[in-house]
């Protein structure tokens, strides 16, 4: 029996010499989300991720551009991207994994922003307001793609959403919405610096244009003007000379870029993770099809411009010839050939489609370098004009701001506008549609002034004028969210 | 399965005597080696007098009263029973071991048990099985030998994988069982096959002492020990085998292409691209140029073994080479060699060291051989009319245009695919037992794996086509290191007690310790010197910002302590049960400890007084199991919220990269939880030939732990290297019966048959999915399309999710008739395919998808024979899977495609077809997932057929050698299916979109030659 209590005692003391705590380690060489922001070097890499969302926004301006009057969806066949072919017919409804992606995306921005101002006040350092104007303009860039696109969307305030938050937290009318948008810019306006530390990150300047840009689409037109006018006369921005220069490679972070989302080839990328590519993919989904030629590269023959916009350039409007590619008219004069896409129209989006030499890297449709002109300086004298003149301001500044436009356009004054009120709305309107075609605003355009159940073919009003709530959204919200009205 | 079977050999000469009591006395022999077996109990039945052989083999036993039986019992081998009738001392009895007896014990996990008292359901296969079928991977060993296993996978790869699940598809992520090697966590697919001794499958509740790894079943394998007191035996084992694919499409030829492009792109309203057909001919066969035939398979292993009668040693090596159906061996092949030394040590009678060790390298070598753009997806797409290589000996570039940028000039791709990849393991265990005093034994083993992995790959700056998208233009080359550590330490007590003669107790109780560890390293360099897999190497790739790293660390742990208490009344009631607490890094600090009980119960009725005497049952017993096991198999520290995302921006041009959240946490994860019964029955019919096992089960997977599951998008899971959270949020039930019949007998002396048969039916539904639709989507077919499978309240996980088809519309009248199929993507046109109208709302869209079938078989089977006349010995192998359906996704919807060959009966006009649509150029919604494309991938395997020839040992033995066969065998000989495709049995088993075909790389047809020689 001596032995036999040896033994149990040895293995008593074996068994239990090892507590829980054997499983209560801390993940390897991981860092713990809710610890982080002990440092300005915290605080600055957190915000690198908030900037990289900007990235996945190519698909607003590929979609966007697809919902208007100005391009068809094009791709391979009528099943390719359905969700594409859905937007472009005004076919869409709540399943629709495009839109899905669109409104995933731009939460995982506002999210990333939320991160950081969730804990904006741990640490304290000397430039801390500078950080924050840029977390500010991105949360109201970000919310603002969305209330765009959804009409009335949650808010959360300074805190991240949750995954469950669906079910509690409403959609907040867009009012309210906008003004969110409106008090994080006018802190990013008063905060941030007007010079990039570097180039590709927000400036004064750029959360200026968006406020302004934000009260024009709430019709705040004396807002909108002294917004923009206040940009304008600080005068750091200018036209470029020549128009085509303005969407090569060259031309990118130039005087008239006011914000620019940066892009580059130097990372490969995968069909399965669009938003973690680091090029612009809406520049390779609107390619060319199967191109072989000098000068482009080939892509996937989306977002293919219509006969109409084509028309909608006036005689000797230099503009046309840089927005638009005819392709057959390039091959007869190349020798270059090319593949017929779905709805074919002859016309691609030469501002934005994929150009030879490049690095090419990874999957070489995703990894396009085309950075994308989010706000030009033309857009903002353009706006400026709208608000001027729709306001009842000043008609003046706003033909001097929409003939600044033009005589770029046509390199000459014999195209100035001249006409006033009512009539220099209708031109003001004319001019941002053949001056930003193919950059992803004429959609919007056209819903904020009305004219898109006019323009815009299968276009139902109090309906299209936003997108549907995802379906899978409202189906997590258990009731909390209404779709949108019509869908 | 493993049992033992007696066959008494004895030499008996006697001297008659008067006298009541006798003495007998004389010498036991092994049957095989005719060596004298010392330590086996010689013991008077139903008393505790009797004695043990000496080193020599020799006893003695006096004064036995006349008509006592004496017992001759040593483990391993099976008992013998003499009555004593007379002096005698010089008995000569043979004990032979063998493998058909219920006296065979099994594993069921630290610890042992005998068959005939098991009462859950286990299956066991030995050595011999395995040698027979030789599989290059054991895991294949399982596929039609044992019921309820399902073993898919199994391309033509070298080095392929294959999936093993029990009972049915229980989880959406891991279901393939935790293998447990000599007591220790490990890989069964490392193993050389040879080394196992046998392979344990445990199906129901009897894993309940594995608690939060049991949920999927265990595999406990055993490998080859030395035995004690026997002289060095040595073996070779070596064949040599021939390799070609099992199966080519039949593809369009030329000509056949020509003409059908014709009329596709005459139907689309475009200009013929073939106006003249007469000149083309067959064309290039792509498949017959990448397809090779005799790809080497050789085989070699040697071991040693034998012991002492302190002292037990086996010593093995294995080399196995193998080369794919594609490709030479430098772009496809494996080679693995193996080395394992097992040692046993008996300090004294109470303390007993082992030690086992295994080393395995591996070298493997491949290609892009399953998808869309894969070498075998080009082969069957690229038209028959391009030539190999051009006019100046390049390899033909494929147009972009109506072939799309994926299809390239396969044998460029496989000429241009540069890869080597590796691995270096040690693994083992060491332990002991100590019996402190009778029937209470401590045993304590640390068993560990360890290894380094390697890989690297180069991608050659190269030029497909314009447009393609497997162009290079900067040459990369891609290199890991990895290590891999893990350890099992297991401590645990046992005793057995017999009490009041009829009541035996056995109780076990103990813990394990476990943890897994290790590093990987990845690095990318660019613009490789001379374009060159010569040069292809990081420290040699200097090109301008050309080096990327990248590295990942884990560390993960389990602490369990155990209880199991197995009691019986005179063997005839049986009960055991099992209790775990499972502590795992898996689950976060509010879901740290999970408990696990099960309990089994037997009763073996043909004990029972009134069941008598039976001439045709010998032995029945009725079993039961109920118990709860778990699953933690999902990815580390998902409860955790980690910087892990990606924030990688462009600021002043350049990449500059930040911190973000990685997938998002859910502190509250538990284990999967699932609630197995079983109620089983093992009839023996006609002493012992007739063996029968039947089981029904039944298996309730709950709180499944689905990774990345569709959340609301507010919560940011799709940033980039963010995910959805892994939540508990479905339930899926597998429901059964297994069937498995053994026929053995021994016809004559010369003649053996052994007959095996098992069947094992499946009934898997999911039976709640929460928070959702009530459905999880994955899968993928084609290209932009929604995904293909679901999971579903009320369906099979992962069905197939798509449109059901009603013909082919005839003509006009019929299209308007029907309701519009526009909103499904294009208006229809006569010729193509009629979808239903599910949901009957008068329009065709996507909201009229449908249940079209699903990949889990609702049942397979396994049919073997072994037969053995003289010397000669023959055996066969088959499986079957029934019932399950497979999507055709191997063919690229492009204009210029090549299309296989059935499409020649496609609709040309009214009442031409009715299930093969037009060929069109013209957008139309033929392509969608619809049911055309899900066919029945039911199938019957000739697994493996081999004859053998055993030489007349007094012949061979001058030389030597005891034992010498040689044998010609052909593996997967021939599968008999209705399905189109290369390999039903190889296509992926993923749960949630398995069962996709995209062109996968049919699996060999192996004939080879081999030898086993015994010294």
């Amino acid at each position: 029996m001596k032995k036999y209590s040896i033994t149990l005692m040895l293995l008593c003391t074996l068994l239990f010499a090892c507590s829980d705590d054997f499983t209560k380690r801390a993940p390897e060489y991981s860092i713990d989300s809710e610890t982080y922001f002990n440092s300005e070097n915290d605080y600055n890499q957190a915000l690198i991720g908030a900037y990289d969302l900007l990235q996945s926004s190519y698909i607003n301006v590929l979609l966007g551009e697809i919902a208007s009057d100005n391009t068809d969806s094009g791709g391979e066949s009528a099943n390719d991207v359905i969700g594409f072919q859905q937007v472009d017919e005004m076919t869409h409804g709540p399943q629709n994994a495009d839109i899905r992606n669109l409104w995933n995306y731009m939460f995982a921005g506002v999210n990333r922003c939320n991160y950081i101002m969730e804990f904006k006040d741990k640490t304290d350092f000397p430039n801390k307001n500078q950080v924050l104007g840029e977390t500010r303009f991105l949360r109201a860039y970000y919310n603002f793609e969305l209330v765009k696109w959804f009409g009335p969307i949650p808010v959360n305030g300074d805190k991240r959403f949750s995954t469950t938050d669906v079910t509690s937290v409403p959609r907040l009318p867009v009012e309210e919405v906008y003004a969110a948008i409106e008090a994080d810019l006018l802190f990013a306006v008063d905060n941030l610096s007007p010079i990039a530390a570097q180039q590709g990150r927000v400036t004064k300047g750029a959360a200026q244009a968006l406020l302004g840009k934000i009260y024009l689409y709430q019709n705040k037109f004396t807002q909108s003007a002294a917004t923009f006018e206040s940009l304008i006369t600080a005068g750091a921005y200018s036209l470029v000379s020549d128009y085509s220069t303005i969407f090569e490679n060259a031309g990118e972070n130039g005087a008239e870029s006011v914000f620019e989302v940066q892009y580059t080839d130097a990372e490969g990328a995968g069909f399965g993770c669009f938003q973690c590519s680091e090029g612009n993919v809406a520049v390779g989904f609107s390619g060319v099809r199967n191109y072989s030629g000098p000068l482009f590269d080939s892509g996937f023959s989306f977002n293919v411009p219509r006969q109409e916009v084509v028309d909608a350039f006036e005689p000797g409007d230099k503009r046309k010839a840089v927005a638009i590619l005819d392709i057959e008219a390039w091959a007869q004069q190349t020798g270059a050939t090319y593949g017929i896409g779905y709805k074919h129209t002859g016309y691609f989006n030469k501002k934005y489609i994929p150009r030879q030499g490049d690095l090419n890297t990874g999957d070489q449709n995703l990894t396009n370098p085309n950075n994308y002109r989010s706000i030009r300086y033309a857009d903002v004298l353009l706006m400026a004009a709208e608000a001027y003149n729709r306001g009842g301001l000043d008609d003046n500044k706003a033909k001097d701001y929409l003939n600044q436009v033009r005589r770029r356009a046509f390199g000459d004054n014999d195209h100035d506008i001249t006409a006033s009120g009512a009539g220099l709305t209708e031109l003001i309107w004319k001019e941002r549609r053949v001056e930003l075609v193919g950059e992803g605003h004429r959609f919007f355009d056209l819903v904020r002034t009305g004219q898109a159940a006019l323009e815009i073919d299968g276009f139902t009003a109090n309906k299209n004028e936003i997108f549907p709530v995802p379906f899978e959204e409202i189906q997590f919200s258990s009731g909390n969210w209404q779709q949108n009205p019509g869908y | 399965m493993k049992s033992n079977y007696l066959l008494i050999y004895f030499l008996l000469l006697s001297t008659f005597g008067f006298s009541q009591n006798y003495d007998i006395g004389g010498q036991v022999k092994e049957s095989g080696s005719q060596l004298p077996l010392p330590g086996v109990n010689v013991q008077i039945k139903n008393a505790t007098t009797g004695t043990s052989t000496d080193l020599d083999g020799n006893f003695v036993l006096k004064n036995v009263p006349s008509g006592t039986t004496v017992v001759f019992s040593y483990i391993g081998f099976s008992t013998f029973e003499y009555v004593v009738s007379d002096n005698n001392l010089n008995l000569t009895v043979t004990l032979k071991e063998d493998t058909k007896s219920l006296d065979e014990v099994v594993v069921i996990g630290f610890g042992s048990q005998k068959k005939k008292e098991v009462t859950g359901a286990v299956s066991v296969i030995d050595s011999k099985m395995i040698e027979q079928i030789k599989p290059v991977k054991a895991d294949q060993a399982l596929q039609g030998t044992v019921s309820g296993v399902i073993v898919t996978g199994g391309t033509g790869a070298p080095n392929s994988g294959f999936d093993i699940k029990i009972r049915g598809v229980g989880s959406n992520e891991v279901n393939r069982p935790v293998a447990i090697i000599d007591g220790y966590q490990g890989s069964l697919s490392d193993l050389n096959p040879s080394d196992i001794e046998s392979i344990t499958v445990l199906k129901d509740a009897q894993a309940g002492i594995y608690g939060v790894i049991g949920a999927n079943g265990i595999i406990i394998v055993t490998t080859k020990l030395g035995r004690k007191n026997t002289k060095p035996r040595i073996t070779y084992n070596g064949y040599t085998g021939f390799q070609e694919a099992s199966r080519k499409l039949s593809v369009l030829d030329a000509t056949e292409y020509a003409l059908l492009s014709n009329e596709s792109y005459a139907n689309g309203g475009q200009p013929l691209p073939f106006p003249n057909v007469s000149a083309l001919g067959k064309g290039t066969d792509w498949q017959d140029e990448l397809f090779r035939k005799g790809a080497p398979l050789i085989s070699h292993d040697f071991s040693i073994s034998g012991g002492s009668d302190k002292i037990t040693y086996a010593v093995s090596a294995s080399d196995l080479y193998q080369e794919g159906t594609i490709g030479n061996a430098d772009k496809s092949r494996f080679k693995r060699n193996t080395a394992k030394i097992a040692l046993g040590f008996d300090v004294n009678d109470k303390l007993k060291f082992n030690t086992n060790l295994i080393y395995t390298y591996f070298n493997s070598r491949g290609f892009n051989d399953n998808g869309l753009g894969s070498v075998l997806f080009n082969a069957v797409n690229a038209p028959a009319t391009y030539s190999t290589r051009d006019a100046n000996g390049d390899f033909t570039l494929l147009p972009s245009g109506g072939l799309g940028i994926e299809i390239i000039n396969p044998l460029a791709q496989l000429a241009n695919t540069y890869n080597d990849g590796g691995y270096t393991k040690l693994n083992g265990t060491f332990g002991f037992d100590y019996e402190a005093i009778k029937g209470l034994t401590l045993t304590s083993r640390i068993g560990f794996n360890t290894g380094n992995g390697f890989g690297k790959s180069f991608a050659k700056q190269l030029d497909y086509g314009p447009g393609k998208v497997f162009n290079v233009t900067r040459s990369r080359v891609d290199q890991n290191k990895t290590v891999n550590n893990d350890y099992s330490f297991d401590l645990f007590l046992t005793y057995k007690k017999t009490l009041a003669e009829n009541h035996n107790f056995s109780v076990t109780l103990g813990n394990t310790i476990f943890k897994e560890w290790g590093s990987g390293l990845f690095s990318t360099g660019y613009d490789v010197p001379n374009n060159s897999w010569q040069f292809a190497d990081v420290s040699l790739a200097l090109g301008f910002n050309s080096r990327d790293v990248g590295s990942y660390n884990f560390d993960e742990r389990r602490l369990s302590y155990f209880g199991r208490l197995l009691y019986d009344y005179k063997g005839k009631y049986l009960v055991s049960a099992m209790y775990r607490r499972d502590a795992s890094t898996k689950f976060g600090p509010n879901n740290t400890v999970a408990y696990f009980p099960s309990m089994t119960a037997g009763w073996v009725i043909s004990k029972e007084d009134f069941f008598g005497e039976n001439n045709i049952v010998n032995f029945l017993k009725l079993r039961g199991s109920y118990g709860s096991l778990g699953n933690d198999q999902i990815g580390n520290n998902r409860f955790a919220s980690l910087l892990s995302g990606e924030a990688t921006y462009v600021f002043d041009g350049s990449l500059v990269s930040g911190t973000a959240v990685g997938v998002l946490p859910n502190p509250d994860l538990v284990w999967e939880k699932a609630k197995k019964l079983d109620i089983g029955l093992d009839i023996n019919l006609y002493k012992d030939k007739f063996k029968i096992v039947a089981d029904y089960y039944n298996d309730l997977r709950e709180d499944l732990l689905i990774g990345f599951v569709p959340s609301s998008g507010i919560g940011g899971g799709s940033a980039p290297g963010s995910g959805n959270p892994t939540i508990n949020a479905g339930s899926t039930r597998n429901t059964g019966f297994e069937f498995a019949i053994n026929y053995t007998e021994q016809a004559t002396d010369n003649f053996k048959i052994d007959l095996n048969y098992n069947i094992t039916t499946i009934n898997n539904e999911v039976t709640e999915v929460k928070n959702l639709n009530r459905f999880i989507e994955g899968g993928s077919f084609g290209v932009g399309q929604p995904a293909s499978s679901r999971m579903e309240v009320g369906q099979e996980l992962g069905y197939y999710y798509g449109f059901q088809t009603d013909g082919i519309f005839q003509n006009q009248a019929e299209i308007d008739a029907h309701p519009s199929q526009a909103a499904a993507g294009a208006v229809a046109s006569p010729g193509d395919l009629r979808f239903k109208d599910t949901n009957g709302d008068g329009i065709i869209n996507l909201d009229d998808r449908t249940n079209l079938g699903n990949p889990i078989p609702e049942m397979i089977m396994g049919f073997n024979l072994n037969l053995t006349y003289k010397g000669i010995d023959f055996a066969a192998y088959t499986y079957a899977s029934i019932g399950n359906e497979i999507v055709r996704n191997y063919e690229r919807v492009l204009p210029d495609v090549n299309r296989l060959s059935y499409v020649l009966d496609r609709w040309t006009g009214e009442g031409t077809s009715n299930s093969v649509p037009r060929v069109t150029t013209a957008a139309t919604t033929n392509n969608l997932l619809s049911s055309y494309f899900v066919e029945d991938g039911s199938y019957f395997r000739i697994q493996n057929v081999q004859l053998g020839y055993t030489f007349n040992p007094d012949f061979t033995k001058k030389a030597g050698i005891s034992k010498l066969r040689l044998y010609g065998a052909v593996n997967n000989l021939y599968t008999f299916t209705k399905y189109r495709g290369y390999d039903p049995a190889a296509v992926s088993s993923a749960p949630i979109g398995g069962g996709i075909d995209n062109g996968t790389y049919p699996s060999a047809r192996t004939y080879m030659i081999g030898v086993n020689l015994n010294f």
